[in-house]
């Protein structure tokens, strides 16, 4: 089933680009998110055990970033529906079988049990996205996608470094001379010390930068915001997810061969410093998709913080892959819509989406409120317990530090998305006959609800999948 | 054998310094295509008996035919589209950019002692310079302006990240390395599209005129 997954999406991407007709190709999207979706609850239901000699295996970890980016993905490519149908005059081939190829690309990543088709995997989502945020066609995107092209490539080339150092590290005599997860991880302490720790700082540095955690995130501000909003949010919410599973692999490695306190300090290192400039940068922000940018900057570093700090805060970071990855989704789509309502992601432009769009105004407010951790929303129970896992293993200092950031970005961020909602709309610049439509505004509406709910219920199976992911990773 | 593959990884860490000092940018793609030769040769050189010969027959051969053949046809057929001919138009001098290679070479040596391969029969010379040539790799992509150098660049640290994958034919399956392989093409193809439509959109390849997205 998995198999079939990745290959039914990898063949509609290559069908996307022989599709002649630029008026329905975006259907296949449709397709091919029904399908994978249909896939994910399948094994849900009845779970697969390892295929192609162990090299694929959806776990409990993969099985959380897999179905979140599936239900993401489907809201996208509703939402593609009706962004596509207004860009009528746009050549789609690229996009429509960039975003596939992006799906098939990322399952894989979630189900990788060896480091290197992990490595392949996540190149191809590099590859599959770049030109995707060219779709504008002007000088700006053109600018962000070779940023975006070369820093990920750069960083990724040193995943590939470290990995290889990661298989030296097993290849002495008795080594297990295997880059598959397991084997890695039951030679454990046998691994030789130097290359593991040097493999890991490569492979922080490299799958760090595609997460685009500080100070590798150089990429992240510009390609978020000349993406279109739908990338945007496949990015911010699935992409970068991945990355973060790919880090969680690696540090899986590294409990196994005892390096776990070296790890660990250099994840909250990064965290709180991600966190920190997401502060710094996300005040005074004038340009409301760069600041989502920074927010995911923000969220990637909550994450390493969640990692690093270990114990029952792992199992809070899990819950935040998923409310991440769909509160992403919201913000993206309804910034997408005021985008295109104004013509301008200027907040010197921008103000009364609440007037003009009157779905997408208080989703990108709702959003906001979701996405920094105000309850009832889920992200606030995620933060919560990552902050309760901080307190209770005695980390006072980081806790106040992430409560305190926490605190900044709700304030900076709070400025700028308050003023693009309120206010009066008249006089602001405008693309005439653009409205909240279903297509459009439906499905950021959806995904809104869907954290709404997770945070006022989250119900035991999901429970006890963020349980089974963090014992993978912490074995407690 | 053991002296020749001296030579060869000598010759591929001269190789990073030529290009590094090279401003005609045919020489150095030539230079980077003839390093990419020299790997496929030193995958043959460093196979062992025991060794799967068939794996190591087929990563050489396709490290030669995407490394030394069509990366560069790729490269010097997109420099022909673009009429561009020499100048690397660098952000560092010649000079220094051959003093910081050369320094990178030292510590390099340096550095390989800490790090002793868990393989006591493999070559002494693999680790530094593997790290000299990445080294050299991410040297070129921050010094120069150009985008195709910059894509030179990444070759170069694909390079040296592909010398220790010459340890690894063991264990990593054919179809990971063909991945890897396949994907560095990919990478090139795509890179190579982006220019195209930057030479088109900035009439000139030089990124110093994509600076508008800033904070």
């Amino acid at each position: 089933m998995i198999l079939l997954i990745i290959l039914v999406s990898f063949v509609l991407g290559g069908s996307a680009f022989a599709w002649p007709d630029n008026r329905t190709r975006p259907r296949l999207l449709l397709v091919g998110a029904a399908v994978h979706l249909a896939g994910v609850i399948s094994l849900w239901i009845h779970p697969e055990g390892p295929v192609l000699s162990g090299y694929i295996f959806l776990d409990a970890a993969g099985k959380v970033v897999v179905s979140t980016s599936s239900v993401l993905f489907l809201a996208s490519a509703i939402y593609a529906q009706g962004y596509l149908q207004r860009r009528a005059d746009r050549d789609n081939r690229v996009f429509v079988g960039g975003l596939l190829i992006l799906l098939s690309a990322m399952t894989t990543v979630g189900v990788a049990q060896h480091l290197g088709v992990l490595w392949v995997a996540i190149e191809v989502t590099t590859l599959a996205t770049a030109p995707l945020i060219y779709f504008n066609h002007n000088a700006r995107s053109l600018e962000a996608a070779w940023k975006y092209l070369l820093v990920s490539s750069l960083g990724i080339a040193l995943a590939l470094l470290g990995t290889f150092f990661l298989a030296l590290s097993g290849a002495g005599p008795g080594g297990p001379k295997s880059l598959l997860l397991d084997d890695l991880i039951r030679a454990g302490p046998e691994l030789s010390k130097p290359w593991v720790r040097t493999a890991f700082v490569f492979l922080l540095v490299g799958y760090g930068t595609k997460m685009g955690l500080a100070p590798l995130h150089s990429w992240k501000p510009d390609a978020y915001g000349e993406a279109p909003g739908l990338l945007g949010a496949l990015m911010a919410g699935g992409i970068t997810n991945f990355a973060f599973l790919s880090v969680v692999r690696v540090f899986q490695v590294m409990r196994a061969a005892g390096e776990a306190p070296f790890a660990s300090d250099a994840l909250l290192a990064l965290g709180l410093l991600s966190m920190a400039l997401a502060a710094v940068f996300m005040a005074g922000q004038r340009d409301f998709k760069r600041m989502l940018a920074y927010s995911s900057v923000e969220h990637m570093g909550i994450l390493a913080v969640a990692l690093g700090l270990g114990g029952s805060a792992v199992g809070g970071a899990f819950y935040h892959v998923v409310n991440n990855g769909l509160s992403k989704g919201v913000l993206f789509l309804a910034a997408g819509n005021i985008h295109r309502a104004y013509g301008s992601k200027r907040i010197d432009d921008v103000r009364g989406a609440m007037r003009r769009l009157p779905i997408s105004g208080p989703l990108f407010l709702a959003g906001f409120l979701a996405v920094t951790g105000t309850p009832p929303f889920s992200p606030f129970w995620s933060e919560f317990i990552i902050l309760n896992g901080a307190f209770s293993s005695g980390r006072w200092v980081v806790g106040a530090f992430f409560l305190l950031f926490l605190a900044v970005i709700f304030i900076g961020m709070g400025a700028t998305v308050l003023h693009v909602v309120q206010g009066d709309d008249r006089g602001a610049p405008g693309q005439p006959g653009f409205k909240d439509g279903w297509l459009t505004a439906g499905p950021p509406l959806v995904l809104l609800l869907m954290v709404l709910a997770l945070g006022l219920w989250l119900p035991r199976a999901l429970q006890g999948l963020f349980q089974a992911a963090a014992h993978l990773v912490t074995g407690t | 054998m053991r002296s020749l593959a001296d030579m060869a990884f000598i010759l591929v860490v001269v190789l990073d310094l030529f290009v590094l000092a090279s401003s005609r940018l045919g020489a150095a793609i030539r230079a980077v295509a003839l390093q990419g030769a020299l790997l496929s040769l030193l995958a043959l050189l460093l196979a062992s008996s025991g060794h799967n010969m068939g794996h190591v027959l087929i990563v050489a051969g396709g490290a030669f035919a995407i490394k030394a053949v069509l990366i560069p046809w790729l490269m010097f057929r997109a420099i022909r589209e673009m009429a561009i001919r020499r100048e690397m138009e660098p952000l560092v001098g010649y000079v220094p950019s051959m003093i910081l290679g050369g320094v990178g070479v030292v510590l390099a040596f340096a550095f390989s002692r800490g790090l002793p391969l868990p393989m006591p029969e493999m070559h002494t010379f693999l680790v530094p310079t593997a790290l000299a040539t990445v080294w050299t790799g991410l040297l070129l992509v921050v010094s120069r302006r150009k985008a195709v150098t910059q894509v030179l660049g990444f070759l170069v640290l694909e390079n040296g990240v592909f010398v220790f994958g010459l340890l690894l034919t063991d264990f990593m399956p054919v179809m990971v390395e063909a991945g890897v392989l396949l994907d560095l093409l990919a990478a090139v193809f795509v890179m190579g599209i982006v220019m195209f439509q930057i030479n088109r959109e900035f009439s000139s390849l030089d990124t110093d005129a994509m600076s508008s997205l800033k904070d």
